[in-house]
């Protein structure tokens, strides 16, 4: 594999971590740059994903490479059948990096396997999706001012929640207290619970989204619930609206305190907390431009500045 | 004097995998693919075993495996033994040890896990030993 592929969160030491985001420290004051003069970045998006998608794409444009690529795989080979090992090494022949979204999990850990040149995870099936984890703990340094000791509460489908548990993971460098808020059947994996106590991470375990919860917490990470997500629909009726976010449940909590969510939210959190100060998903969001122009100049060994 | 009688004949030359438990015998026959082998084979099942009330064993005359591959059975019986024979003497004696990674071994359980749907061989970690628990080097899905 290429030293600077980005296929999981998991092997960044906390060196890494805080050298990606000071990076996009970086570049959030200098956005524009001629960094990628001469590169060419492929993104093959497997699986449809507007968002990350754009947001890749304008991190090469404002860094001065250009894009090849796809957005929709029915227009290429692999609807012809081709193998994905075909497809990445005709692509490596042309391009310098490959962001990649697939619908597959492992998809990209796989691509790494069969190309010389550097892949970024763009997401794999209900897999990884580092770039999100990266720009979550960005959107987290950036409020907080530093990633050490904080008491973060994860609301919603922990159970499926991609983000949650890569996020899980990667704060495990930094001494973090976990709240999970989930309802039964959503509840955190024993797995990513083992993780916590093989690592020494503090976390309580919560049915009831409360004012304790809410007060004690730096960060309130909020998920959507998905109706698809449960066998019992009766079930998913009795909890839908018991993780949901109102301004008027903020009332005391500390003044630090940040909401994060991946988007889109449907109705987790009410369009009343937007006006709130404490709103931080759509900047959230925009700081993924930055995450991933800095995430893009490591894979290809480009030295980028470092703004703390 | 009681007559003590040998269940299975004696093995010149070859490989004598014994203590495999009954209902893991033809799974290891599977895994050895043993049923498109041209070499003599003895197989036997539900014999008395001491230590484990019932036991199977496989003798494959003039046949010697790789390390690697012995090691496959211990998923399936990781108690069992292998002797390798030359000219009527156990030259090598081992239990079968669960290597820490499988390569093309286990099919992985996730439908949507990149190895079941493109031409690779599947990966797994070994996590546990007792019981066996393993996790897909590709999609991270645990198994037992």
């Amino acid at each position: 594999m290429q030293t600077g592929s980005l296929v999981s969160i998991d092997p960044l030491s906390r060196e890494e971590i805080m050298s990606i985001l000071h990076s996009a420290a970086y570049f959030e004051q200098n956005p524009n740059q001629n960094l990628l003069a001469g590169k060419v970045v492929a993104t093959l998006f497997f699986e449809p994903s507007t968002r990350t998608r754009l947001s890749f794409e304008t991190a090469v444009q404002r860094l001065g490479g250009r894009i090849i690529g796809f957005s929709d795989p029915a227009a290429t080979s692999t609807s012809k059948g081709e193998t994905l090992n075909d497809t990445i090494k005709m692509v490596s022949s042309y391009a310098d990096l490959i962001v990649m979204r697939h619908y597959l999990e492992g998809a990209a850990q796989y691509a790494t396997e069969v190309t010389p040149i550097p892949i970024i995870n763009a997401g794999d099936g209900a897999n990884q999706h580092p770039s999100q984890t990266l720009l979550d703990l960005y959107s987290i340094y950036k409020t907080q001012g530093t990633l050490d000791n904080l008491t973060i509460t994860m609301v919603g489908d922990l159970k499926y929640g991609r983000t949650v548990h890569s996020l899980l993971m990667a704060m495990r460098h930094f001494n973090p207290t976990f709240r999970f808020v989930a309802c039964a059947e959503l509840q955190m994996p024993d797995y990513y619970k083992d993780f916590c106590r093989a690592n020494g991470i503090n976390f309580t375990e919560h049915t009831d989204f409360s004012p304790e919860v809410i007060n004690s917490s730096d960060i309130i990470y909020m998920t959507r619930v998905q109706r698809e997500r449960f066998t019992d629909i009766m079930e998913y009726e009795r909890v839908k609206d018991l993780y949901n976010l109102h301004n008027a449940m903020l009332e005391g909590s500390k003044d630090n305190l940040r909401i994060l969510h991946p988007l889109p939210r449907v109705n987790e959190i009410s369009m009343d907390v937007d006006s709130n100060p404490k709103a931080y998903y759509f900047q959230q969001a925009k700081n993924g431009l930055f995450a991933r122009q800095a995430i893009i100049c490591r894979a290809l060994g480009i030295p980028t500045p470092q703004h703390n | 004097m009681e007559k003590k009688e040998l269940a299975v004949a004696a093995l010149q030359n070859g490989t004598v995998i014994d203590h495999i438990p009954s209902e893991a015998l033809f799974e290891v026959v599977r895994l050895l693919s043993l049923h498109h082998s041209t070499a003599q084979l003895t197989i036997g099942n539900n014999l008395p075993s001491k230590r484990m009330g019932s036991k199977g064993i496989i003798k494959v005359a003039d046949t010697e495996y790789p390390e690697a591959i012995l090691n496959r059975i211990a998923l399936i019986a990781p108690s069992a033994n292998v002797a390798v024979i030359r000219d009527y003497e156990v030259v090598d004696k081992r239990q079968v040890e669960l290597p820490d990674e499988l390569v093309g071994v286990v099919k992985c359980d996730n439908p949507k896990c990149i190895t079941n749907n493109e031409p690779m061989l599947t990966r797994f970690n070994l996590l546990e030993r007792q019981p066996v628990v393993i996790r897909c080097h590709y999609c991270g899905h645990t198994q037992r």
